[in-house]
Order: structure tokens, then C-alpha cells, then sequence
């Protein structure tokens, strides 16, 4: 396999076609709707599904009834249109079934604008529809991970049978990169023992996502809890950056991080011992291994491309072991490296920056 | 000479009634009088007849027949409010050969869903769509709907309905891509053997491939209506079928040659 060159949207959509997925349904949104054009030619091409919905309500719902049938089913959209889902999502996540979901965030609140934005941490990682659960959620820095991600997505959410989340923001489904796409996988000959496919030969299977027996609620809800303990276990991942001999840390994740890592460099460049955490889950956030490196810094400068959302997560995990410090942009605005080195200079320590 | 007796008599007898197979056998939770259950019956019925039985998917919807996909002996799900038809898109794109069915109240269908019902007719969707109309929110006891009778008092429209019913048969029936719509009602014998004979027409349009297909249902729900199950009865053919006259709205030429 080899490079090329390949914008955000369209790399996570043929991704997502090579990791199986069989079914999108999806409703036009900008900055993601490459991704939906890119798949209303190649999904008839393969002989696939795919359906330009009424609305996101109902984009999600058909995912829940194709997730019901047991194929690898996406739907894609930008943060007012995640907002549309959320019953959908609570639902799919109530029932067990696995899904991706791709948010390709804009600024907001509102109908705010078609730049990049982060300000949807909240609305994927804690609130992505009512009840106890979070999904899993995976953030791209760049076009490369954007793919690789995808592909992690459809796989943890039939591992887990659990729903995904692709938090990208406007900046990685707009930009174009170099790219290595995977290998087209096999469509799997069968379908998961859960799939809705008629009861033939068999006792029929029955999807819902509620009990009307408190002790049977929370039973179920205990379950949910279980497996999200598997998933905070197993799955946290990240990327560091000069971490080594680091004495202040600055954690950023998607365009941020990246960006943040040019800021890193400048530092270094002039001696200055800075290091860049980079959460790729949100969901679960990375905190084992934050924790670790907050023993040993100064301080810490968490940048969002929002007011600070992420923040409190690094907070709960660092608690008392470093100071934690916060530079953000929003509605769209970028922050660019000389911002990101500008805010570390104002808060490095006189001995770390001599 | 009593087994020789019993012998000649068994012979002799004929099963005229039984559970359809497509039914479980749990009991269902509708109160005494509520023609959910005539509903219920009729579909598992057609189901067996039409050997569908392992090929069917229910969808039950948010209202009363929230347990649906517990009482058909058939793979099922449950949407959410309103959104059975978008579910059953999902199913039924995935996999052309079964048979989805979704099974709605009028609050589901004709209130919050009714943009999904409405691009799921568009489309021609070929999922078939039992539409219960009993003017009424059952499940939350009462409240007005949009299929509630004008001047209809209701626990959210204590002092009569202001405004005119939906009437969804005949929305959706002028959408060039329905193959079979077309309302029945379940107030006595008669009606119900033809609510029978139109599910039957509807599932065979879904098989045939021939596009969407409801059969409306006006139903009667005593418990919010404060009536006996009797004078729900009457209700519907005295207060329901002028609003909502029994007919077919709309029978593609396909489906009169099936
Ligand atoms: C999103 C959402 N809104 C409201 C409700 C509450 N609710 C449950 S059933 C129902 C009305 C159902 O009425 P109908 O569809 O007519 O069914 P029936 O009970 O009459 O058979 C409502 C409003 C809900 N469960 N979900
Ligand atoms: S409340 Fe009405 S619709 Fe619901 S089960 Fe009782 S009678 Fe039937
Ligand atoms: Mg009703």
C-alpha cells in the first residue's frame, strides 16, 4: 500500500468501506459532507447501503436498525447534528449494539459556524444522550490517525459491543494529507448471535434498551458499568512528545496537539524542557499514564479549542500533583503555535525557562 | 368401550381456533377491552398464514404496545418515539428478503414520528406499517393526540380539542412511492375479518417488493376514554368512522394483481 493524497472526510469515509462497515446513513452537514458524498458513490459501487436520512433523528435510528441486524453500520455529522442524535445514541448504547459515529465538531453553541472547533468534548465524551454511559471516544490529529482510528472504531465497537465516537474536528476532515489507506477487508459471512435476522430455526432474539423493574434497571445499568471499567482498563491511549526529561507539560488533543507540538519544538529549539501529552481516547481519558507524568512537572498548560472541557478531565486526574493551567480558543478560532509558546512563557517557572 | 368412544369422537374433531404461532404465549398487558390485542392477533395470524413467521421482524414503538416485541413469537425490537420507521429502514435495507413491520400508536406515528413515517412513505420504504388509531396517548394516560376528534375532551384538552384530526391514510396515500394504504377498524366481527384481509394484502406487497404499505387500525382504548369496553365499541363506529372512513386510500395497480 502506498500514499496518497487524501482530505480528512474522504480518508475516514473509504476507511471506514475498507474496515466493513456495510451500512451508512447520514444527512448533510458542513464540514463533514465529503464524507457522506464520498460514500453515496462508493457504497452502491460495492454493493453496499447507503441512504441520505431526512434528518440526523432519523440517520441514527437507521443505524440502530441496521446495528439490530448485525452489520457494521456509521453515520457521520457536525456538532448540531450530534446534538439531533443524542436519543438515538442512548438508545443504541441501552441496547448493547455496536456503532461509529463520526463528528467532524464546528464551533458553537447554536448553529455557530463551520470552523474547526473542539466544544463538543462534553456533548461525545460525557453527554451523547441521557442515562448512565459514556462512549467510546477516539480524537485524529491528523489524516493518517483519522484512518487508523476508524478502523480502531468499527473494532472496539464490536469487541465491546459497545458505540464509538470519531471526534474529529473541523481542521483534520477538511485538510488534506498524505495518507496510507488500509487493505478492504472481507465483509464477515455471519452475522453476530444477537443480529435480528428472522427466527428461523431458532427462539426469537429481541432488542430494547429498558427494564420496568428498578432492580432489573440497575442490574443492566451494573452491567453497562462493568464493561465500561473493561474499557477504562484496557483502552486508554495516548501520545507523548519530549515527555522524557520534561519539567512542564501541555496536553492537547486533535488539531491542538499538533499544533501544540510545533510550540514544544520552538521551546526546545531554545533549551526549554517542555513536553506535549496528547490524549487519543477522550473516552476513556488517558489518566493512568497522565497521572504519572504529573509527578514529576512543574505544571501543567491543558489547550482547548474550547473553554476548557478536556480540562476538567486532566484536573480529575492530576488532582493535587501538579498545577493545572488553561489557554483556549473558540467559535472556530485556531490558536497558533506563538499563542501556545506565549502562554507557556508567561507560566514556566524562572528555572525551567533559564 | 370408553376409549373406543373417546377414539371416534377425537377422529371426528377439527381445530376451528388456536394461538397462532407468530404470538407468544405471554400475556399481554392491555387492559380488558382494548382492541391492541385484536390487533395483535391479526397480525400473528397473517404472519402464519403467510409463512413469515421466521422471516418477520417487529418493530414496537414507544405507547402502549411497548411490549410488543415481546408478545410475537418473531424477532423484535423497540424504537424509539416515533422513529420505528427509520429503525426499520436500517433493517430493512440490510437485509431486502425479510419482512419488517413496524407497529405504531397515533401519538408515535402521526405526532413525534411523523417526519420519519412520512419520508419513510416517500421513499417507498417496503416495511409495513400497522398504524393504531385510537385518538388517544394511551400509555400516559390520556392526553390529546393528533388524530383526537375535534372538540374531543382529552386529560390535556379538558375543554374539548380545538382543531381538526390528522388523517394520516389519507397524507401519506398521495406519495407516488406507497404501494398499499388503506384503513380498517376493529369495532366488531365484520370489520376485523376485512382489517384481516388487508394486513394479509399488506405483507404480500412488502414480499413482492412493491413499496410501503399501512393498514390503519381506528382502536379503542376504554381505560382513557372512560367508557366500558362496550361503549368503546360503539364509540368508534359512532365518533371514529365519520372522521375516519374505512376504505382504501390507495392500492397500486401491482398490488390488485397479487
Ligand atoms: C421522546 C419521548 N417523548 C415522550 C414520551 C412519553 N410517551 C410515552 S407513550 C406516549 C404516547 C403514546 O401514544 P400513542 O402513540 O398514541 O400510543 P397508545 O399508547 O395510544 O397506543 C408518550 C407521549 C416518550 N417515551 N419519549
Ligand atoms: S390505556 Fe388504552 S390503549 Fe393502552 S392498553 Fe389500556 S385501553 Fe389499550
Ligand atoms: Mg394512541
Amino acid at each position: 500500500m502506498s500514499r496518497e493524497l487524501l482530505k480528512g472526510n474522504v480518508a475516514i469515509a473509504e476507511a471506514a468501506l475498507r474496515a466493513g462497515m456495510y451500512a451508512y446513513f447520514g444527512y448533510p452537514i458542513t464540514p463533514q459532507t465529503e464524507l457522506l458524498e464520498h460514500l453515496a458513490r462508493r457504497m452502491p459501487e460495492l454493493g453496499r447501503v447507503f441512504l441520505q436520512a431526512e434528518s440526523e433523528v432519523a440517520a441514527i435510528n437507521m443505524v440502530y436498525g441496521a446495528a439490530c441486524a448485525g452489520v457494521r453500520t456509521m453515520t457521520s455529522s457536525s456538532s448540531p447534528g450530534i446534538s439531533l442524535m443524542q436519543e438515538g445514541l442512548s438508545y443504541i448504547a441501552a441496547s448493547d449494539l455496536p456503532c461509529v459515529v463520526v463528528d467532524v465538531m464546528r464551533g458553537g453553541p447554536g448553529l455557530g459556524n463551520i470552523l474547526p472547533s473542539q466544544a463538543d468534548y462534553f456533548q461525545v465524551t460525557r453527554s451523547a444522550g441521557h442515562g448512565d454511559y459514556h462512549p467510546i471516544v477516539l480524537a485524529p490529529a491528523s489524516v493518517q490517525e483519522a484512518v487508523d482510528l476508524t478502523v480502531l472504531a468499527f473494532d472496539l465497537a464490536d469487541q465491546y459491543r459497545h458505540l464509538v465516537i470519531l471526534a474529529a474536528d473541523g481542521l483534520i476532515g477538511q485538510m488534506m494529507e498524505p495518507a496510507e489507506l488500509p487493505p478492504m477487508r472481507d465483509l464477515p459471512a455471519e452475522r453476530p448471535a444477537y443480529a435480528l435476522t428472522g427466527a428461523k430455526g431458532r427462539p426469537p432474539r429481541r432488542i430494547a434498551s429498558f427494564y420496568l423493574q428498578a432492580e432489573a434497571e440497575e442490574a443492566y445499568n451494573l452491567q453497562i458499568q462493568a464493561r465500561l471499567a473493561r474499557i477504562r482498563q484496557n483502552e486508554q491511549r495516548s501520545a507523548e512528545y519530549f515527555t522524557d526529561d520534561a519539567q512542564f507539560l501541555v496536553v492537547g488533543y486533535g488539531t491542538v496537539g499538533r499544533i501544540a507540538l510545533s510550540a514544544v519544538r520552538q521551546l526546545r529549539a531554545a533549551g526549554v524542557p517542555v513536553g506535549l501529552f496528547r490524549p487519543i481516547t477522550l473516552y476513556p481519558f488517558p489518566e493512568a499514564r497522565l497521572r504519572a507524568l504529573a509527578e514529576r512537572v512543574a505544571g501543567i498548560l491543558v489547550v482547548e479549542m474550547n473553554a476548557g472541557q478536556m480540562l476538567e478531565d486532566v484536573r480529575l486526574a492530576v488532582l493535587e500533583r501538579a498545577p493545572v493551567h488553561f489557554y483556549g480558543r473558540m467559535g472556530g478560532a485556531v490558536p497558533m503555535p506563538e499563542e501556545i509558546v506565549g502562554a507557556l512563557r508567561q507560566l514556566l517557572p524562572t528555572e525551567v525557562l533559564s | 368401550m370408553t376409549d373406543l368412544l373417546l377414539e371416534a369422537t377425537t377422529s371426528h374433531m377439527e381445530t376451528v381456533y388456536c394461538m397462532p404461532q407468530a404470538l407468544s404465549a405471554q400475556p399481554t398487558h392491555y387492559c380488558p377491552g382494548c382492541t391492541h390485542g385484536v390487533a395483535h392477533r391479526l397480525l400473528a395470524e397473517a404472519l402464519d398464514e403467510l409463512n413469515m413467521r421466521e422471516r418477520a421482524i417487529l418493530v414496537a414503538p414507544v405507547g402502549c404496545a411497548v411490549f410488543a416485541y415481546q408478545y410475537f413469537e418473531i424477532d423484535g425490537c423497540e424504537a424509539p418515539h416515533g422513529r420505528a420507521p427509520a429503525m426499520a429502514t436500517g433493517l430493512k435495507r440490510v437485509q431486502p428478503d425479510r419482512i419488517v413491520i413496524t407497529y405504531q400508536g397515533d401519538g408515535d406515528l402521526a405526532s413525534i414520528g411523523a417526519g420519519e413515517i412520512l419520508h419513510a412513505a416517500a421513499r417507498g420504504e417496503p416495511i409495513t406499517v400497522i398504524f393504531i388509531n385510537n385518538a388517544i396517548y394511551g400509555m400516559t394516560g390520556g392526553q390529546m393526540a393528533p388524530t383526537s376528534l375535534s372538540g374531543q375532551r382529552t386529560t390535556s384538552s379538558p375543554f374539548g380539542r380545538v382543531g381538526e384530526p390528522l388523517r394520516m391514510s389519507e397524507l401519506l396515500a398521495v406519495l407516488p412511492q406507497t404501494a398499499y394504504i388503506v384503513r380498517r377498524s376493529l369495532h366488531n366481527p365484520a370489520h376485523i375479518r376485512k382489517a384481516k384481509k388487508a394486513i394479509l394484502t399488506a405483507l404480500k406487497a412488502q414480499e413482492a417488493g412493491l413499496g410501503f404499505s399501512m393498514v390503519e387500525l381506528l382502536s379503542s382504548c376504554p381505560t382513557n376514554w372512560g367508557l366500558s369496553p362496550a361503549e368503546a365499541l360503539e364509540w368508534i363506529e359512532k365518533h371514529m368512522l365519520p372522521v375516519f372512513p374505512v376504505g382504501d386510500y390507495k392500492v397500486a395497480e401491482a398490488v390488485k394483481e397479487l
